[in-house]
């Protein structure tokens, strides 16, 4: 069987004992929170930490807070917390149904909030043992130089596999990130970066503390995800799209973004504006999904058809708005999940 | 022990209503044990000292080794020893025909994964890390990555022998005057399909331990399917006598036919135990189990078949171009088995068969469930369904026109023997409501219909002999105790329970009475290994005349005891009485003191050997068996006209088993079959990566794990509705005929046939995907063929075929253009110059 590496174990008990511990060991330190992805990888030498620094003990990330004005979620909840629990209906039902479509029951026991946020890329040319590495002679992500994706791209194209991650943007969710020097609050969306390899904009020495909700009462929302099984893999594309209507009908805010189809989630602001002020009619739903799908590029290193992945996209995007508008989408639903809706 | 008379099957124990045992569904004897976690499979052996194997494999698709330095893996601490090709150069393989594999590759790596070298130390991650440090200076070659490419490059060879260039077998075989066949047909259909290779995914990762035991010889605990075949590969390499080699195959957590070659990592660890004086254990990455593979071959198929208008056949003539991968394995069974069936289920009155396997540098095929028969089926039942929407007969009574029936002999000269197809095809007609569907559901929704037929175990061994292909061991102890030895092999399939439930209904026992000692080379006789649904007949006749043979011997002392003819003694409920007065017996224990005390120790043997076949031509010896199974299968889907995406919902079977031993295996097994059929019709896919060529040679599997290798798990199956068509076939122990691989067979193309029937488009090929409906729905809407497969079959040299006349031209199973085999029964000349072993066609 796969043997994990020889490494270092350190469990703290308080967020600032984890920040110091993380600045002291440098970049050869990595968090370790539920451990599902990262472990794996570590058998596979994807990733060689010296040290790991295990979240599990510190009580504070498994903390979660709802107040009027909005919900304060602990990085360390599980995703089976975040699927089961009935505050994340109704507004934020597209965070529990993307929690719940990640992986199967025993791994969402296990993997957190956090964890998915800053889940590695992935790829079909890196996410392979060792041994297959190097029969590629490796790639640029770890341990080579080229990019076999885009031969000529002179960066890497893995792609972001987080479920949780578009679902909470477009829920507009903040992250707040602690570090030995001090801790700072940015947008969901701007920890991401279109670039395989440095793919967050969190530093080495910061640890993704809370996810910050602001209330959403009166917004609706949902995550639709491509996959080839209902029971337990990666997305290979996914929508997620929350709005908030007008008395009239009319959408007074939304947001689109699409996972999977890029090395971050790529927000559509030109659909979301085009929706803005408009009554989700079938024509409504299809310019808009038209210009939301433009954005996807989804390249030949996944599962499925690249091409194929482009084509559906906006077909996805359009069952999703049919769910804000509230038809009955559950037929669709079961189909692609082969899951009970939430 | 007295000589066999003919197979002792299909004798009832009493009329049906009698049997206590066969027939009703009953927990399995090793459910206990699996369900507790209990059992013991390889890789929960450990034992003390024990060190562990890694190997190092090749990164290069095809090379030359120029030399290998493992100085200073040697030098790592905690390595115990470092074996290389050097160490282990005698060649093996599963048939005598093509003995082609070396255990660690002497100077010629041929795929991705190939084993050069093997690092035995303290620690598991010790080996792993010492892996590389081995410095192997490798001449790259020129990568061969699918048969065209195989076909148009002879050189550099993959191996030195096979037919010529990089093709490892071409065969050709023609029943009956083809062409005039074609001449009489009213409509000829030509079609070519392709057949997507996939692998077994057993959920057991192949492991072995082996240790030098105290008296100096080995024994190897090992997940084999083949116990027997993998003895004699070890004596044969490791040069030592088999006496001195003890094969324990544990239960196998699901095999498939993964586990039915003899393997490099087993013949590796029994050489380091035996050079370490230590135990050594290998426990495969799932990765590993990829490039062990010897699974489903890649098939491109040309389909060409002649009909009246009333459907019946007038002629076929089927090529099939096979992708081998790098090694022989069963590759000359897969080859004749490509072409071996098609006359098994409809009356095909003339067949022409030509077959081409080439090798490639991917890890090698070899036999997975319905052994090379799949993909020939997949394509000949999407060419019924269009020659029935051509003809304008309904799919389903097309083929009630031209199922073959019981006791035919086929124009290849297959002998069959009970054939309930006709039964299959009428249940899931009425099951799934089929009048009622099919054509009529709304767009999008579709039923589909398909057949098949497989064998009941392989007529032929793997190597020539003549003696049994099973046989089993009882002894009788003085407490009442029933124990039984046999060399076949547990892989989940429920051979164990089959074995104990046959005894036990004979003796009048429970099946937990029996104690079974099954899979060890030393303790029972041999058992040629689980594999081509021959363990049920073989073994299981072998154990009907075991126990026959003990009952006649307490029966004849206990008649003795009670006074009464020995006609009357009846063995029921663990007690031996006169079936005129049931007070009047004793209990089964005292009855087996009786017979100990009247003749002595008790214990009796049992064996089997498959009939004769009329198929004497050269390669008649794959497809013959005693009997075979049929299945129909109505699958019904939902395909999504935008995305192309596709749903199961349901899917009715109906199994011809001839009688059902345990109806919960049976159904398990058909159940099963389904899972993997889906599996393979919607989503399984061997698939390789060839990256740019300018800038490298690699060719490596695309996705070597167990999350990306999409294979659906117990969420995504459908509703599946089974039925069993029971008419016990006389050739079965009770009946009973195999359920292990047939019902896997109609699925791929029934779900083919219901994409068509939902959306109006043709997949010509598996695995059926989304991506490939879209592309078939935009071939529709372009005003071209609404179809997605192969366009082309290349050109091959066919060799000359063998000709031989089919029954109803007065042939008698020879080729009239060959030396005749009449004499195929009889032992040949072993000192001959040439070794028979070599001409023998070989079945699997």
């Amino acid at each position: 069987m796969m043997r994990l590496p020889l490494f270092a174990f350190r469990a703290p008990r308080t967020l600032d004992e984890a920040a110091r511990i993380l600045h002291g060991e440098g970049p050869d330190a990595m968090p370790l929170a539920g451990g599902t992805d990262l472990l794996p990888n570590m058998k596979r030498r994807q990733q060689v930490p010296h040290t790991l620094l295990s979240l599990r003990q510190i009580d504070a990330l498994r903390a979660m807070r709802f107040a009027e004005l909005g919900a304060r979620l602990g990085a360390c909840l599980t995703l089976s917390d975040i699927a089961s629990d009935s505050r994340f209906r109704n507004g934020a039902t597209a965070l529990a149904q993307a929690a719940a479509q990640v992986a199967t029951p025993h791994i969402r026991n296990m993997a957190t909030l956090g964890g998915n946020l800053c889940l590695d890329t992935r790829c079909n040319y890196y996410d392979q043992s060792y041994e297959w590495r190097k029969a590629i002679n490796f790639c640029m992500k770890k341990d080579g130089v080229t990019c076999w994706v885009a031969p000529s791209s002179p960066k890497c194209m893995a792609v972001s596999s987080t479920d949780t991650a578009p679902a909470l943007m477009a829920l507009g969710a903040r992250v707040r990130l602690v570090s030995q020097s001090g801790e700072r609050e940015i947008s969901l969306t701007d920890l991401y970066n279109n670039d395989g390899m440095n793919y967050l904009h969190r530093k080495p020495d910061e640890i993704l503390a809370e996810v910050l909700l602001d209330s959403l009462h009166d917004w609706c929302s949902t995550y639709w995800k491509l996959r080839r099984r209902g029971s337990f893999d990666f997305p290979v594309l996914s929508v997620a799209a929350a709005a908030r209507f007008g008395k009239s009908g009319a959408i007074e805010v939304a947001r689109i973004v699409i996972g999977s189809a890029a090395s971050r989630p790529l927000v559509a602001e030109e659909a979301a504006k085009f929706l803005v002020g408009r009554s989700l009619t079938a024509e409504t739903i299809a310019e808009a999904a038209a210009l939301a799908a433009r954005i996807a590029k989804p390249l030949d290193n996944t599962d499925f058809d690249m091409s194929w992945r482009k084509k559906v996209t906006a077909e996805f995007v359009t069952y999703a708005l049919r769910e804000l508008r509230g038809d009955d989408v559950s037929a669709e639903r079961a189909a692609i999940t082969r899951m009970p809706s939430i | 022990m007295p000589e066999q008379k003919s197979p002792p099957g299909g004798k009832p124990n009493g009329n049906d209503g009698d049997l206590r045992v066969i027939g009703h569904a009953r927990r399995r004897v090793d459910a206990r044990a699996k369900v507790t976690g209990q059992t013991r499979f390889a890789d929960d052996i450990s034992l003390p000292r024990m060190a562990h194997c890694k190997l190092l494999r090749s990164p290069h698709p095809h090379a030359r080794i120029r030399s290998i330095d493992i100085s200073r893996a040697l030098a790592h601490p905690g390595v115990y020893l470092v074996l290389t090709g050097k160490d282990l150069p005698i060649e093996y393989g599963i048939l005598p025909v093509s003995q082609d594999e070396q255990a660690l590759c002497l100077d010629h790596v041929r795929h991705v994964g190939d084993p050069v070298a093997a690092v035995i130390a303290r620690e598991e991650l010790t080996a792993f890390e010492a892996l590389d440090l081995i410095q192997v200076d490798y001449e790259i070659l020129t990568t061969i990555s699918d048969p065209e490419e195989a076909l148009a490059t002879p050189t550099p060879r993959i191996h030195d022998y096979g037919d010529e260039g990089n093709i490892h077998k071409r065969v050709a075989l023609e029943f009956g005057n083809v062409d005039q066949g074609f001449a009489e047909a009213d409509e000829i259909f030509e079609d070519t399909f392709f057949y997507q290779g996939n692998t077994h995914l057993p959920i057991e990762q192949h492991a072995s331990v082996a240790t030098k035991d105290p008296d100096g010889k080995l024994t190897i605990w090992t997940s084999t399917q083949t116990p027997h075949y993998l003895h004699r590969a070890l004596a044969k390499v490791l040069q030592m006598p088999p006496a001195h080699i003890r094969v324990i195959a544990t239960p196998n957590g699901g095999g498939f036919g993964g586990k039915s070659d003899p393997f490099n990592h087993e013949i590796v660890v029994a050489k380091a135990a035996l050079v370490l004086d230590r135990p050594v254990k290998i426990c495969l990455t799932r990765e590993e189990v990829f490039y062990c593979h010897r699974g489903r071959h890649p098939v491109l198929m040309k389909f060409k078949t002649g009909v009246k208008k009333d459907g019946s056949i007038t002629a076929m003539h089927l090529q099939t171009l096979i992708d081998g991968g790098a090694y022989g394995s069963y590759g000359v069974a897969s080859t004749f088995y490509t072409g071996a069936l098609q006359t098994t289920t409809y009356h095909v009155p003339r067949y022409r068969f030509q077959g081409c396997r080439t090798f490639t540098n991917k890890p090698p095929c070899g036999p997975k469930r319905g052994h090379g028969t799949v993909q020939p089926r997949f394509g000949q039942e999407v060419q019924l369904d269009k020659i029935a929407e051509k003809l304008q007969i309904d799919p389903a009574d097309l083929r009630l026109r031209i199922a073959e029936s019981s006791n035919a002999v086929t124009a290849n000269f297959f002998r069959l023997s009970t054939v309930n197809l006709s039964e299959c095809i009428r249940r899931v007609v009425k099951s799934s409501d089929w009048r009622e569907k099919f054509r009529k559901l709304p767009e999008g929704h579709g039923v589909g219909l398909a057949c098949s037929a497989y064998l009941t175990g392989a007529g032929l061994p793997i190597y020539w002999n003549k003696m049994p292909h099973s046989g089993v061991q009882l002894k009788f102890d003085r407490g009442g105790g029933v124990t039984l030895f046999c060399g076949a092999t547990e892989i989940g399939q429920g051979s164990d329970d089959v074995l104990a439930s046959i005894v036990a209904e004979v003796l009048g026992l429970d099946t937990f009475d029996i104690r079974l000692y099954t899979g060890d080379t030393d303790l029972g006789p041999v058992d040629l290994g689980s594999y081509s649904s021959r363990v049920t007949i073989m073994a299981g006749n072998a154990a009907l005349q075991a126990a026959e043979r003990a009952k006649a011997l307490i029966a004849e002392a206990v008649a003795e005891r009670l006074s009464v003819p020995v006609e009357r003694v009846r063995f029921a409920e663990k007690r031996v009485f006169d079936s005129a007065a049931p007070g009047n017996g004793v209990t089964f224990t005292e009855a087996v003191c009786l017979a100990e005390a009247r003749f002595g120790t008790i214990g009796t043997v049992g064996s089997y050997t498959p009939p004769k076949s009329p198929a004497l031509y050269k390669g008649g010896g794959v497809g013959p068996s005693p009997t075979y199974s049929y299945t129909a299968a109505v699958v019904e889907v939902v395909v999504n006209p935008v995305t192309g995406w596709i749903t199961v919902p349901k899917i009715w079977i109906a199994h011809d088993i001839g009688r059902a031993l345990n109806p919960t295996l049976v159904r398990g097994q058909v159940e099963g079959s389904v899972y993997m059929g889906l599996g393979e019709a919607l989503m399984e896919e061997q698939e390789f990566r060839r990256l740019p060529k300018k800038l490298s040679h690699a060719l490596v599997h695309k996705f070597p794990s167990i999350l990306e290798y999409k294979s659906p798990t117990s969420l995504d199956m459908p509703d599946v509705f089974t039925e069993l068509v029971e008419e016990p076939d006389p050739k079965g122990p009770f009946g009973a005929k195999e359920v292990g691989q047939g019902p896997l067979l109609p699925i791929m193309p029934a779900v083919a046939n219901a994409v068509y029937d939902a959306i109006g488009v043709r997949i010509d090929e598996v695995p059926i995907t989304p991506e490939k409906i879209m592309k078939a729905l935009a071939e529709k809407k372009a005003g071209r063929a609404p179809r997605f497969g192969p366009s082309h079959f290349p050109h091959v040299e066919w060799p000359e075929a063998l000709r031989v006349p089919p029954p109803w031209e007065g042939g008698d199973g020879n080729a009239i253009n060959d030396v005749p085999r009449r004499d195929k029964a009889k032992p040949e000349q072993p000192h001959k110059s040439r070794t028979p072993e070599k001409d023998q066609v070989l079945s699997s």
